[in-house]
């Protein structure tokens, strides 16, 4: 089929008051951003629903998989556009109808005239398309109610619009609009699940993760830089702050009970995302905690380590069930990467039985012995920063396979 | 040298022998080793894997590397009817298959599964009514194969595929080894659940194959160790060999336009023998696979022919490889139909994409010279 336009719809963003305009030109801007690399479009944007008008037909595909990530959008169709010629109409939609059935398929004809001047009405036009294309496509059964395909005829001023497909989007708010926030970004299964959440409601992500040579390996590091990576595949980019961790965790180990290392190390990671997160401009620390998981996410736990900052710190896993995590990230590819067997710091010193009900003052008097701050403020200072993009890891690896495949 | 002895094996592409040693030397570490050496190797294996399932069009975890085409064969038929025997006890094959699904389905015999075994006609395919009628609640398994290795012959898989999907609970198993590159064949609409390949026939390595299992499909396994292969073929991974079968299966897969100049090679040739008194075609005269002709002088043997084209550096076989060296004839020629003297005087002329018209006319040029003064010795009967 040549398409020639895809029409999307809002999805929250058309019950926004007076913001409207900034919701729509974000989603506008993620869309032309997300196209780069591709022949040049335009982009209609109305109150409810926008067109994206391609010159090049050929590349519809390719623009309909990237659209298909982009938060805030509800819905969105390929369309073809032709002239009010009811000839040239009744072609063009059988052709459209019989690319897409597949055997036996429900069908139904919903045409809408904004041209009052076009000579058939609204139900002259469905009789019309809808006789003609039962007559010229095999296996179609009407159907009223929810048909798998509803041929959506609209004649305009300028012209007469087809489509009869409905591609889900994937909801949420364009990223962008809703300011930024720091993801602390373990290796596990529930961060990247934090960090996609976040992203879906519109927030734009920095993440951090703490590192301990020779304890935890390059590779975990780079497992880390691979969930970014596949973040990155909503937001475009997600900059990674990568922190030095090792002294602090023997620090930590050599000075406090064992089992308050645990508490103790989050309150140390959580006041260094802290400082990154003050310096880089975000408004909150997001976490992947999920409650009573472990032993560092129950209540009590979490006021003891709560306690380092006033910062919000969003938790928006806090009420989800291992299982439902999971399935999210299957969705979005972090799953595979997450199990990969290496250890990051969050594993490696754990001890054999932390303090799931920890006292605030035990803490904070176990720490009195050290000067962590001064210890903190050199992590802070030796910080790696990558700005991580969609397949950039991958590109690299291919470019050395590439000869051997 | 001009071989045309292609479905006993082909000779390796360069390029594929220059990936498996730099893979040898470079990234020799165990996939499963926690260290750099080790990561480097698992990822360069999951990327053959993708490269793979992207050309077969199936998903990665549903590819699993073996040690060849036998490997294969044998892993599918019993790792399905371990895991199926509480479903029934009834296995379908046909005539004409390789020696290693063949003689699987004898030994599952003695085991007590109840064989059918599907006859052939003249042209070496299959019957869907047979096959129809053979089906029934107690079948667990349906081995066919896409092409076959001795005359050519084209089973419709396809059809078959979708009566087995219709009339039973059975798994449906294709050893497409002879087809691979040749002759196209869809996995998913066809309804394939296991499929075995071997690289060697497509000028990837000896001891590099695979088998495709379709997700879900239940599936038991013999061999025990470290539970590599989704632990469905324990054994440290042959990276560079799994490596340079990807490599051989692009390069097939790019000269894949190839198949129509094998089409016209095949077409001279069949030309060529029908006017060629005292030579029978075996392989079915149209509807062949492009790259396999199989013909007989009935009263000479085969193995007369091989030796006196090879005299002028001309390679060809008597049936299939693996089982020329012994004094019988062919299963499958048989069960076409053909007299016993056929059988024993044929001769198959296998070629690949490294085929050139020149090799053609060379090939005719020198049976023309060689086979008349042979054919003097034979009875007028």
């Amino acid at each position: 089929m040549n398409f020639d336009r895809i029409l999307i719809r809002y999805g929250e963003i058309s019950t926004k008051g007076k913001n409207r305009n900034k919701f729509i030109n974000q989603l506008k801007r993620n869309i032309l951003d997300s196209l780069t690399g591709l022949s040049p479009v335009r982009i209609d944007a109305g109150r409810d629903r926008m067109h994206v008008l391609i010159d090049n037909t050929a590349e519809v595909d390719q623009i309909l998989t990237r659209i298909e990530p982009i938060f805030g959008i509800q819905s969105f169709s390929p369309v073809v556009k032709t002239t009010k010629d009811l000839d040239m109409m009744k072609s063009e939609a059988v052709a459209l109808v019989s690319s897409l059935v597949r055997g036996e398929t429900t069908f139904k004809v919903s045409a809408r005239r904004a041209d009052k001047s076009f000579p058939l009405d609204t139900n002259e036009l469905n009789q019309e398309m809808g006789s003609h294309v039962l007559r010229n496509v095999e296996g179609l059964l009407v159907e009223m109610k929810k048909p798998e395909i509803e041929l959506v005829v609209e004649v305009r001023e300028e012209g007469v619009y087809l489509s009869a497909q409905r591609i889900q989007g994937a909801g949420g708010m364009p990223i962008g609009t809703g300011n930024k926030a720091s993801l602390m970004l373990s290796g596990g299964l529930d961060s990247p699940v934090a960090g996609f959440q976040m992203l879906k409601r519109g927030v734009e992500i920095e993440a951090i993760h703490f590192h301990s040579p020779p304890f935890t390996s390059d590779q975990s590091k780079e497992k880390v830089m691979k969930l970014a990576s596949q973040l990155a595949s909503y937001s475009g980019m997600v900059k990674l702050h990568i922190v030095p961790f090792t002294a602090i965790q023997q620090a930590i180990g050599q000075q406090v009970p064992e089992n308050y290392t645990m508490t103790s190390t989050r309150r140390m990671m959580l006041r260094i995302a802290d400082m990154i997160r003050e310096k880089t401009d975000s408004l909150a620390i997001v976490t992947g905690e999920s409650l009573g998981q472990v032993a560092s996410q129950t209540l009590e736990s979490m006021q003891a380590i709560n306690a380092v900052t006033a910062t919000p710190i969003l938790r928006p896993l806090i009420a989800m069930d291992k299982t439902e995590i999971i399935d999210i990230a299957k969705n979005i590819k972090t799953h595979d990467i997450s199990i990969l067997p290496f250890e990051d710091c969050c594993t490696i010193f754990t001890p054999a039985a932390p303090k799931t009900k920890p006292k605030l003052e035990k803490v904070l008097f176990y720490e009195s012995f050290v000067d962590f701050e001064a210890m903190i403020l050199d992590a802070a200072a030796n910080i790696e920063v990558h700005n991580i993009t969609p397949h950039t890891l991958d590109l690299d690896e291919k470019e050395a396979f590439s000869e051997l495949l | 040298m001009i071989y045309l002895d292609n479905s006993a094996t082909t000779k390796p592409y360069k390029e594929v022998l220059s990936s498996f040693l730099t893979v040898s030397e470079d990234y020799f570490g165990n996939p499963s080793s926690l260290h750099n050496l080790g990561s480097k190797a698992s990822t360069l294996l999951g990327r053959a894997r993708e490269q793979i399932a992207e050309i077969l069009r199936v998903e990665k975890d549903e590819i699993i590397f073996t040690s060849g085409g036998t490997e294969s064969n044998n892993l599918a038929l019993k790792g399905v009817v371990r895991a199926n025997r509480h479903k029934g006890n009834h296995i379908i094959t046909t005539s004409i298959e390789h020696p290693s699904v063949y003689n699987v389905f004898q030994q599952l015999k003695e085991e007590g599964f109840e064989v059918t075994i599907l006859p052939v006609d003249r042209n070496g395919v299959i019957s869907l009514d047979a096959l129809e009628k053979a089906l029934n609640k107690n079948t667990i398994i349906v081995s066919i194969m896409h092409v076959n290795n001795e005359v050519g012959s084209i089973q419709p898989i396809a059809e078959a595929g979708a009566l087995i999907k219709k009339n039973s609970r059975a798994s449906f198993h294709v050893d497409a080894i002879q087809g691979f590159g040749k002759v196209s064949l869809n996995i998913s609409e066809s309804n394939i659940d296991l499929l075995s390949l071997s690289a060697h026939k497509f000028h990837g390595l000896k001891g590099t194959g695979l088998l495709y299992r379709r997700k879900n499909i239940p599936f038991r396994t013999e061999q025990r160790g470290g539970d590599q292969e989704s632990s469905f073929r324990s054994g440290t991974e042959n990276v560079a060999g799994a490596v340079s079968m990807a490599k051989a299966m692009r390069m097939v897969r790019e000269n894949k336009e190839k198949n129509e100049q094998l089409e016209c090679f095949r077409k001279q040739l069949t030309e060529y023998f029908s006017s060629f008194k005292g030579v029978t075609i075996v392989s079915p005269p149209i509807k062949g696979a492009p790259h396999i002709l199989n013909v007989s002088i009935p009263g000479l043997k085969g193995e007369v022919i091989v030796h006196a084209l090879e005299r002028d550096g001309i390679y060809v076989s008597t049936t299939s490889a693996c089982s020329s060296k012994k004094a019988s004839t062919s299963r499958t020629i048989e069960a076409m139909g053909f007299s016993f003297q056929t059988n024993v005087g044929s001769v198959r002329i296998s070629m690949s994409h490294s085929t050139t018209q020149d090799d053609v006319q060379q090939f005719i040029y020198t049976w023309n010279s060689v086979i008349p003064t042979l054919m003097e010795g034979i009875k007028k009967s």
